[in-house]
């Protein structure tokens, strides 16, 4: 067994504020994966443009370079916008902040795509007859289209997630306490990095496999109303 | 905003310095990668548990854990090793590019096995069996049937991985590699305009990246010719 040193408690702080980023990117990236889908297949030509120019930017760029954009970057334009407001002191993003903010807007990229192929997916008959019946067209996409497509995003949206988690790694450059960086500190103090950088990689890999289980429970789950074992 | 535009043309030439090896580590990782995916991806599928387990073991590793990890774990890991400190490889081992080198290409190759298994088992069972009919060996089968309509269903999902590895090749920068982002992070502490530089590495990055889909499509469209004629006359 792995020999951490007392480092086993640093281990699993770390290991909660990887699975706290994870969480909120997740939260941030489904919001803007919907809007973005709901952009895409807007006939507005204007709000074509913008989803669209978000998930072609967002998916070609590196995601290192988005978390490092958002940290250094933002910290410049939040002064100058706190400024705006007479405030005169720096104003910066923290590591956590930043973090949530750039795996949300890198997941929620990909999550558009998903959401718009679910929610394409859904019969033209269903949203007519919903039509019929009166509904206004937010009634529709939340009473018909939402809760159907969900069980279609699901499979991909499990999948995205667990590129989420491993990208939390990422946010240990710009010194976020996560897994990563506690394996970091621990090494600088026991002068071992492969047991560390070990131990770190089968935390990735025990969440991992966590996050598959739970996918499969919420894929039995979200299709519960289905008749059969497929779909 | 007070938009520094002459620090942006002034890093471009450097900025494309890092790009070159950027596709550097990704064009020699990919193609090795690629081709030991072959390989590997046969292993998998086969009946005995001795040879697929280890496979399976070896992409569950490397696709269950971050690149960061990897590329740390093999950078700054090895070297707790005496053994490995004293072998003919720690000439290479201790390298950033050699590491990272080697890290990319275990790590795309993982992805391209599961993607090539993914291929193996979706080539049409009749075409094997119409094969094993007329009296092809098995290498010979392999080699006919199941790799050249393998690699051509893998095609599409293959594009996405090799993007994937593009950008995953910016963590070269950190360990110490003059990548790209790690080009751009060094021009940033010299002239500390954050905003700007990442600015233009992004928007390098993003011509890569578009330029390889224009390329992969004429490849792709190459590759398949033979499906487009069938769906053009029927």
């Amino acid at each position: 067994m792995l020999d951490l040193q007392g480092f086993g408690g640093q281990f699993a702080l770390g290991a909660l504020m990887t699975l706290k980023v994870a969480a909120g990117g997740l939260v941030l990236g489904l919001i803007l994966g919907l809007i973005g889908a709901v952009l895409k297949l807007s006939k507005s030509r204007i709000a074509y443009a913008i989803g669209a120019g978000y998930t072609t930017v967002i998916r070609g760029l590196p995601e290192l370079l988005v978390v490092l954009i958002i940290y250094f970057g933002s910290a410049g334009m939040l002064t100058r916008i706190a400024s705006l407001f007479g405030y005169q002191d720096y104003v910066e993003l923290s590591p956590l902040a930043a973090g949530i903010i750039a795996l949300g807007i890198a997941f929620g990229a990909y999550a558009t795509e998903v959401f718009r192929g679910a929610i394409q997916a859904i019969p033209k008959g269903q949203i007519e007859a919903a039509k019929a019946c009166g509904m206004s067209r937010l009634q529709v996409f939340f009473r018909i289209v939402l809760p159907q497509a969900w069980r279609i995003a699901i499979p991909g949206l499990g999948n995205l997630f667990q590129v989420l988690l491993k990208d939390t790694s990422l946010i240990s450059v710009v010194g976020l306490e996560e897994i990563m960086r506690k394996s970091q500190i621990a090494i600088s103090n026991t002068k071992e990095p492969f047991t560390f950088y070990f131990a770190a990689a089968m935390i990735y890999l025990t969440i991992t496999i966590i996050v598959m289980l739970a996918q499969r429970r919420a894929e039995q789950w979200a299709s519960r109303g289905m008749r059969g074992r497929d779909q | 905003m007070n938009w520094n535009w002459s620090v942006i043309i002034e890093s471009l030439p450097r900025l494309f310095e890092g790009a070159l090896l950027s596709l550097e580590l990704v064009a020699i990782s990919v193609l090795v990668g690629g081709i030991l995916s072959i390989p590997l991806a046969l292993m998998r599928l086969s009946s005995n548990a001795y040879v697929s387990t280890p496979t399976l073991a070896f992409t569950f590793f490397f696709r269950g854990t971050p690149l960061l990890v990897q590329l740390f774990l093999f950078y700054y890991g090895l070297a707790q090793f005496d053994a490995v400190r004293e072998s003919f490889l720690w000439p290479y081992l201790k390298e950033a590019y050699w590491c990272a080198l080697i890290v990319f290409t275990l790590n795309t190759c993982a992805y391209t096995t599961e993607i090539m298994r993914g291929a193996i088992q979706a080539v049409p069972s009749g075409e094997i069996e119409a094969a094993e009919a007329i009296g092809m060996s098995k290498i010979t089968l392999l080699r006919r049937i199941t790799l050249p309509l393998a690699y051509r269903i893998a095609l599409p999902a293959y594009s996405n991985e090799i993007i994937l590895m593009l950008k995953g090749s910016a963590l070269a920068s950190t360990i110490t590699l003059l990548d790209l982002t790690g080009m751009a992070r060094t021009i940033i502490a010299r002239t500390y305009m954050p905003v700007e530089i990442f600015f233009a590495a992004g928007c390098i990055y993003l011509l890569l990246t578009f330029l390889f889909i224009q390329v992969y499509r004429l490849i792709e469209q190459r590759m398949l010719r033979h499906l487009r004629q069938e769906s053009a006359a029927g």
